[in-house]
């Protein structure tokens, strides 16, 4: 997928003021090669919280073709002559070939840098779907969890959640638990949560996609509205490491030391920083759990096996170095840190 | 008349009573005859249980203290300090062969 996009900007040259003989220079225009991919910071807050919002992202007209083209495949599906998704495994380039605005809204040079920071530029189609809510329909599901059958490790599948036209508060925005994506968790144990302090009940303008980790708690609401409502759901996996991705160019000044810890000393604008979000609903332990899960993720994303957020991670590592083989038993909450980002892929799959 | 209950699931930040709610779940056997949750618009109908008590609910349950085992020390999973409660009320029944 193309995460850059080349604008024809003309940025006004040092010589614009200049007398006769300069105007050529002047006018020079450069092309300006955009970098879609997300930011450090951006990448932080996925993983603080689970999930990133992009507002208005998708243009209206392919809004509009792509409704057309989700009822399409809606009546479609299971058709032998009807429109049908791609083939689970399709690299995500060659999904919804041309003429498709589906395709259009996935090659977008935005919507591709999403996905090229996330899953990385190799990605494969899992299995799409549209969401279709009847004007009136009140029925919600219960909170849920689209993975049913995950491991461990820190790898993990994106979904996006396209919506195609203006979404109004109570009629039918997906609810979503932010900082629940980390939580080993059966796919429906968490049904019976009516209500999470902090939930949140989506609505907002067209063209708007919400990007989730596989494990964000997750429900489709009640729709009170007059008119019905489209989404537009693909789950994409990675096939190459999802370490260093994104745009790092603020991935040095971001990265904070292992020692920065907020009971001592920290830096200002860190990643660190943007690990401390406490969700409401989280209890003190379930606070700092979910930070050493943050660090695990982050040590995988950014390919440093030795970074830490408030010193839990690496003031348990300390200790387990100090254990005498020959009378201790493995602790399988803890491990050494690896020597190499690919050593610390394989710790982190049976790390607790 | 009949008695029916209401059922009150509180989620409380940790296993003190008077902790703050994370989550809840209400479900009710009067099918809405009984009395509802207070209408607090965006923040829960309680604080905490303390207040859900003192609002009438019994308490049926609290979370037992349960040390997580080695492999789980580190990991959350679901909301941990469950509590229960229940209210029972009288609704008024029509039974199929009630002719009074």
């Amino acid at each position: 997928m193309s995460a850059t996009s080349t604008t024809g900007t003309t940025e006004p040259s040092p010589d614009a003021g200049a007398p006769d003989g300069a105007d050529a220079l002047a006018e020079t225009a450069s092309q300006t090669t955009v970098d879609h991919r997300l930011t450090t910071r951006q990448m932080a807050e996925f993983v603080a919280q689970g999930f990133l919002r992009f507002d208005a992202l998708v243009p209206d007209d392919v809004n509009r073709r792509g409704l057309e083209q989700m009822a399409a495949l809606e009546m479609g599906r299971f058709l032998p002559d009807g429109p049908h998704p791609p083939t689970t495994g399709t690299p995500i380039s060659a999904c919804y070939p041309a003429p498709s605005a589906i395709g259009d809204y996935l090659r977008l040079p935005a919507v591709a840098g999403i996905i090229d920071s996330l899953v990385g530029p190799e990605a494969i189609f899992d299995h799409d779907w549209t969401h279709h809510l009847k004007a009136g329909d009140l029925n919600g599901q219960h909170l849920h969890v689209d993975a049913i059958a995950d491991s461990a490790d820190p790898t993990f599948d994106v979904q996006l959640f396209w919506f195609p036209h203006e979404v109004k508060p109570g009629e039918g925005g997906t609810r979503f638990v932010p900082g629940s994506h980390l939580r080993r968790v059966r796919a429906d144990g968490m049904a019976r949560y009516q209500r999470v302090v902090g939930e949140k009940h989506y609505s907002g303008p067209a063209g708007t996609v919400l990007v989730f980790h596989h494990g964000l708690w997750h429900a489709g609401q009640p729709h009170a509205g007059d008119t019905d409502r489209w989404m537009h759901k693909i789950r994409l996996n990675p096939t190459v490491a999802q370490v260093k991705q994104w745009n790092c160019d603020d991935l040095v000044s971001m990265q904070n030391e292992p020692s920065d810890h907020v009971f001592a000393t920290m830096a200002d604008d860190t990643v660190a920083h943007i690990f401390r979000r406490w969700h409401p609903w989280h209890g003190v332990t379930d606070y700092r759990n979910d930070q050493m899960a943050r660090a695990r993720l982050w040590r995988y994303l950014s390919g440093d096996p030795t970074y830490d957020v408030d010193y839990y991670l690496t003031r348990l590592e300390g200790r387990s170095a100090l254990k005498a083989p020959a009378t201790s038993t493995p602790d399988p909450t803890i491990s050494a840190p690896p020597a190499s980002p690919a050593a610390n892929d394989a710790a982190e799959g049976t790390d607790g | 008349m009949a008695e029916r209950q209401q059922l009150l699931y509180l989620w409380l930040l940790n296993s003190a009573p008077d902790s703050n709610i994370a989550g809840l779940a209400f479900y009710d056997g009067t099918d809405g005859q009984g009395p509802q949750l207070p209408d607090k618009g965006d923040d829960p109908p309680y604080a905490n249980g303390v207040e859900a008590i003192q609002d009438g609910w019994m308490l049926m349950q609290s979370p037992p203290p349960v040390a997580p085992t080695p492999d789980q020390l580190h990991n959350n999973a679901y909301l941990e300090y469950e509590f229960v409660f229940e209210r029972r009320v009288q609704v008024h029944v029509t039974f199929a062969d009630d002719t009074s």
